[in-house]
């Protein structure tokens, strides 16, 4: 994907450098009862060529990009007082207080000679009467929708002081068809739901997906040939290959945070050993020996540590080793079974499920065990994946019996729970990095 | 439960048979007495006559596919024995043959655990068959986890049904 665009920002320091700078508008995303900050995000204004309707749909997938963050609550533009028609005037900071606006969001849409798409926004401290941020875009103009999110992405870290997470994909396994005959395939979509492109036909079954470091290589399970092994797929190229040639099962594969590796579960005459196979050599090293199930590598963002899975203490718990296999303990000791650990990008959590008889919820804790929180409780959530900042939890969401699965995503101080959109019912998402 | 509808299948069968057996009875009595009246058109068969000694179905009926496991466990169950004694054997009748044993769980698992579950149950399938005389390199084994419920209803009942290793023919059988 990374050839479709050419994009550069450069900040906007002509004309208004001169405004005061002000820190006063910030939301704190460690807290678990802000309140969504008011901000007013007019459509964009055209500058000249190209689609009408360009600066309208670009603001409205930034308005809806923060509303879902829960962190934000963009206005309705339809009580707008203030009709903001050139960017580079001082708005009338006024009007915009009068309607409750905190944040003011200011952005032009220009065709240019070139047939690039070039866009212009202002961020505005509404109360501190000073531009906090001005950035500048170019892009092909199919690609309007990652502006928008790149867009979102550097309102959400100028207010928030956290990389933002909206320019991201989410690859998922999209489910069709009855419970006792679903068909499953790979999908891939924006992280907003937009965009979806089935990877796979459906002719086989397909499970856990996912992403490389640099979102171009999805490792995933599939059982091609009624033949479950792990399988790398080329997003670009559409060119798929099983990894290494084992004889028996493969599954759970997770990529090193160098990319240049992946853990990966091998089932040897019904036993599961976690192994870590190096994608250059294609040397594979096992990891762990235990006559019981070890499942479900994760690696931490400096690659020294990997959390699994294993029920060798006689219950399917959390454990931690050091990446050469060493050091084996067992981490979780809270309630019930617990399972999938995933390691935070930010390195200071685990995410996981917990499975409490046929109730099954997602929680977070350290890696060391302590800290333990959980953040969710339906009847089934299971196989948490992190937004790149740490910030925010994709899982999935099954209704009792299997018969129905929806994807869903919470913010990590428990607060913000929705659905996420996709296209039908959808299960074991994976979220991306952002996109370079 | 499963094991109580297993039982029912075989009650089911057993009556079937009895039935055909009865009937076959009441016409030899009807038609003795007198000159001789046109035998039925088609006298009603034995239900197993119609499956085809040494396919897939004969062994899918007439032995029995599956077997079931307690929760998190993958022992074979002693009321099962009998159930993979019989597989065992009738692989041997049809040397042929070739099985894949297939692995599965209820919802109570999440994806990756279940699947390494289903493979523990579809191994112990086939190192009981293996037990019993069956050569390894006929059995094969695959996991499908809890991706493949035969009911999806969320009850003890239900959930027994889904923890189960069915043995089925890949390759060798009559048809």
């Amino acid at each position: 994907m990374k050839k479709f665009l050419v994009l550069c920002a450069a900040l906007l320091a002509f004309a208004l450098a001169s405004l005061p700078a002000s820190a006063a508008l910030t939301v704190d995303v460690t807290q678990g009862n802000a309140q969504p900050l008011p901000i007013a995000i007019p459509d964009f204004v055209p500058g000249g060529g190209g689609d009408p309707a360009a600066g309208a749909n670009i603001a409205g997938v930034v308005r809806a990009d923060l509303e879902r963050s829960g962190l934000f609550r963009p206005l309705d533009p339809k009580g707008f007082v203030e009709h903001v028609t050139n960017i580079n005037t001082v708005p009338n900071f006024q009007s915009w207080r009068s309607i409750t606006a905190q944040g003011l969001v200011t952005g032009q849409v220009t065709q240019q000679p070139d047939g690039r798409l070039r866009v212009d926004f202002r961020l505005w401290d509404v109360y501190g009467e000073s531009q906090m941020l001005g950035l500048q875009f170019f892009t092909t103009p199919e690609n309007w929708r990652r502006i928008a999110h790149m867009v979102s992405d550097a309102i959400y870290e100028r207010i928030t002081g956290e990389k933002g997470y909206f320019d991201t994909r989410i690859v998922f396994i999209s489910e069709t068809g009855p419970a006792i005959k679903r068909v499953k395939r790979l999908a891939i979509m924006d992280e907003d739901g937009a965009n979806p492109i089935f990877l796979t036909r459906g002719d086989y079954m397909v499970l856990t997906p996912r992403f490389n470091p640099t979102a171009q290589m999805i490792a995933y399970m599939s059982y091609i040939g009624a033949k479950p092994r792990v399988y790398l797929f080329d997003i670009e190229t559409g060119r798929q290959e099983m990894l290494g040639n084992f004889p028996n099962m493969t599954f759970s594969p997770r990529f090193s945070p160098d990319g240049n590796s992946v853990a990966l579960t091998l089932e040897t005459a019904g036993n599961s050993d976690i192994y870590v196979m190096d994608l250059r050599s294609r040397s594979i090293r096992r990891l762990t020996t235990d006559p019981a199930i070890d499942t479900a590598p994760s690696f931490s963002p400096d690659g020294r540590q990997i959390a699994f899975e294993s029920d060798r203490g006689g219950s399917q718990q959390i454990y931690v080793m050091n990446a050469d296999g060493s050091g084996q303990h067992r981490v979780s000791f809270g309630a019930g079974g617990n399972g999938t650990p995933v390691w935070s990008p930010r390195g200071d959590l685990l995410a996981f499920t917990r499975q409490q008889g046929a109730h099954f919820t997602i929680g977070v804790m350290r890696p060391d065990g302590s800290g333990e929180r959980m953040l969710t409780n339906a009847y089934h959530d299971e196989g948490p994946t992190w937004a790149p900042n740490g910030r925010v939890l994709m899982f999935t969401r099954v209704s009792p019996g299997g018969r129905d699965s929806q994807v869903w995503s919470v913010d990590v101080t428990g607060r913000n729970e929705r659905r996420v959109l996709t296209p039908g019912s959808a299960s074991d998402p994976a979220w991306s990095p952002l996109i370079q | 439960m499963i094991r109580f509808s297993n039982s029912l299948k075989f009650a089911a069968l057993s009556a079937a048979l009895l039935l055909g057996a009865c009937t076959h009875k009441q016409e030899a009595v009807n038609t003795a007495p007198p000159p001789a009246p046109p035998p039925p058109a088609a006298a009603p068969a034995p239900v197993t006559s119609s499956i085809l000694p040494g396919s897939a179905e004969d062994f899918r009926v007439n032995v029995g596919d599956t077997v079931h496991f307690a929760l998190n466990e993958y022992n074979i169950e002693d009321a099962d024995k009998a159930l993979l004694g019989r597989q065992a054997a009738w692989l041997a009748r049809y040397p042929a043959v070739r099985v894949t044993v297939e692995g599965h769980a209820d919802e109570r698992g999440t994806r990756e655990y279940n699947l390494a579950l289903g493979a523990r149950r579809a191994n112990a399938v086939k190192e009981y068959l293996v037990s019993q005389g069956v050569s390894t390199g006929r059995v094969e084994t695959v996991s499908y986890g809890k991706e493949r419920p035969i009911c999806t209803e969320s009850n003890e009942g239900c959930w027994a049904q889904n923890r189960r290793g069915v043995t089925t023919i890949t390759a060798g059988a009559n048809s």
